[in-house]
């Protein structure tokens, strides 16, 4: 408890980490609270008041069909936020059980494993993620999923790179000399001990996700209108960039400054919890 | 009452097409209640003993020979029989306290684990054995939530020596317990241990390469030369009448009988010298010590494995 304060309290002082901290602690709040702070429903349409500029009723315009993006941009926060967390979730966790496994089993398991890492990376992930989306349809499942597949090697490779070093600390023998089993002494005692930077790629890893998602919705393979999502609203702007840049404008900003803050937050994350980093950049 | 018997004990590495004979023929009984000191050389192959007998060596190395411990043969058991063995029949201490414990888990639960792994105790009679444990060993039990890193070197071997004891082992592997630790720090260790492995009539094989220590500690002494033991034979005797050259010339590189090193070098394991492993460096060497691998000779309360003795005229003296 003591220590997990300390880290805090330094995360603390690091200003920009700090302040990637806080937006997010926004967002969160923002996603979750949205249908108390949007003005009005994010599907409704008012053919009538269609691309406004943002007035009083309006605080950031109406889009094409006259819905106000105000409100479609705070739940837009949701699916991005939803996205960015499943996804990570579930490819920090596959990634760094099967980088575990690989780095301590080593041998055959190894072996398979780090192939089919390489498989997987020698396609670029958008690509890659294109056909799977291209193939499996669009929607809010497919989506993660096209993610999750295609970026779970990161993980591996660092955890099975961690591990590696790991296992042959002394105290990892020390251990095996008095009781654990392998498999106990990979939960309890190995993987604690990959588990920083983990944490580090994982709070990059949701930045990076939120735009791969956008991307995937701003081709038209992600996330189907009329849902609000902001890589969605960044395409159906598009035909009105020179008379309605507000339509591009809001949800490009949102993006900007989530991936910003999620970015912010981990590499603060990166130099508190990595002495090492701490140190290469003190002596350069 | 021997607990431990170790016969024809041979542990071998394949290094890139070179054999390294890690262990050659090593004979050694451990008793109940007693300390057993094996010193050498640093490359010996005295951690190497320590490690076959609790089957922690890597799956490259290949061990001949057997390990009896009541009865079984260590070396055919299962692993998972083995683990039942390790930690609460016989347990084991590695070498460097500083790096021997898991820097993310504090003390108090990695003395905890060992309990609630082996006995199947509840969360909170493992941690009350625990603190005990620690008070045992000196430390107060407040610092159960401290991590590794808040600990001194000697603060950490204490715990070292709570978690290796937590089970009550019959036998406790030592190697080498006081590296890294100053004069006063080894000596408080060093108490710690003997004290409490009396106490408990635990036996002990201490490996070390300091004399000095293992003089102070133990009953036995087994000399280690290049993978084969060249001595073994009470503590005070070993160190009074030395009978073996290499243990002459190892009291004579103490300090206190004037600091002089041994001639040579110890030789390579992977090309050991034919004949007496020694007799490049010794100063009793004929042509049968080049020739002829000298058996273990049993004299009346020693076991010495070099030619001298079958002549029948140990005419061994200092060499000062």
């Amino acid at each position: 408890m003591n220590e997990t304060w300390i880290a805090l309290k330094e995360l603390g002082e690091n200003r920009m980490a700090a302040i990637g901290a806080i937006i997010i602690i926004f967002l969160v709040f923002v996603a979750f609270f949205a249908p108390f702070f949007a003005p009005h429903d994010p599907l409704e349409q008012n053919l009538e008041k269609r691309l406004l500029a943002s007035n009083g009723e309006y605080p950031f315009g109406t889009d094409e069909l006259g819905r106000c993006i105000f409100s479609r941009v705070l739940y837009g926060t949701r699916i991005s936020l939803e996205i960015g967390v499943i996804v990570v979730g579930i490819t920090a966790l596959v990634g760094t059980i099967l980088g575990g496994v690989s780095g301590y089993c080593g041998g055959i398991v190894d072996e398979i494993i780090m192939r089919a890492v390489d498989v997987v990376l020698a396609f670029p992930s958008i690509i890659l993620a294109l056909v799977i989306a291209g193939l499996l349809g669009p929607g809010l499942f497919n989506v993660i999923l096209a993610l999750a597949v295609t970026h779970w090697p990161a993980y591996t490779r660092l955890v099975r790179a961690m591990t590696l070093s790991v296992k042959e600390k002394e105290f990892v023998e020390a251990v095996r000399a008095l009781r654990a089993s392998s498999f106990y002494i990979m939960r309890r005692h190995i993987l604690p001990n990959c588990i920083n930077p983990v944490i580090v790629l994982a709070t990059l890893g949701i930045a990076h996700t939120i735009i791969f998602a956008a991307a995937l919705s701003f081709l038209g393979l992600g996330i189907q209108p009329p849902t609000p999502e902001w890589g969605a609203m960044l395409k159906a702007g598009i035909p009105y960039l020179r008379s309605a840049p507000f339509l591009t404008f809001f949800p490009g900003i949102m993006i900007m400054i989530t991936v910003l803050a999620f970015n912010f937050l981990g590499d603060g994350l990166r130099d508190t919890l990595d002495p090492r980093a701490k140190e290469m950049l003190m002596t350069k | 009452m021997t607990i431990l018997k170790i016969e024809g004990l041979r542990v071998y590495f394949n290094a890139r097409g070179r054999i390294v004979k890690a262990n050659n023929g090593v004979d050694l009984e451990i008793r109940e209640n007693e300390i057993l000191g094996l010193i050498g050389e640093t490359g010996c192959g005295k951690s190497i003993l320590g490690r076959a007998i609790m089957r922690l060596l890597s799956e490259t190395a290949g061990i001949k020979g057997k390990i009896v411990y009541r009865g079984e043969n260590l070396l055919d058991l299962s692993e998972d029989r083995m683990r039942q063995i390790r930690g609460k029949e016989i347990a084991m201490m590695l070498q460097n306290p500083s790096t021997s414990l898991n820097p993310v888990l504090t003390v108090g639960e990695q003395i905890t684990e060992v309990y609630r792994y082996h006995n199947g105790v509840t969360r909170e009679e493992a941690k009350k054995k625990a603190s005990n444990m620690l008070e045992l060993v000196g430390i107060d039990s407040k610092r159960m939530r401290e991590y590794p890193h808040q600990f001194s070197g000697g603060m950490k071997q204490r715990v070292m020596i709570a978690i290796g004891l937590a089970l009550n082992p019959r036998i406790l592997i030592a190697d080498e317990p006081t590296t890294g630790l100053d004069f006063s720090m080894k000596k408080q260790i060093l108490d710690l241990m003997s004290e409490l492995i009396r106490s408990r009539d635990m036996s002990m094989l201490l490996i070390t390469h300091d004399l000095e220590v293992a003089k102070r500690m133990c009953d036995r002494i087994a000399v280690m030369y290049a993978g084969e033991l060249f001595e073994i034979a009470p503590a005070e005797k070993i160190l009074s009448e030395p009978k073996h050259p290499y243990t002459q010339d190892l009291l004579d590189s103490l300090p206190r009988k004037g600091l002089k090193p041994i001639p040579g070098a110890s030789p390579s394991l992977t090309s050991p010298p034919g004949g007496c492993r020694f007799h490049p460096r010794c100063r009793y060497k004929n042509d049968e010590c080049s020739e002829k691998h000298p058996d273990v000779i049993r004299l009346k309360d020693s076991h010495v494995r070099c030619f001298l003795y079958k002549r029948g005229c140990p005419t061994i003296t200092s060499n000062q």
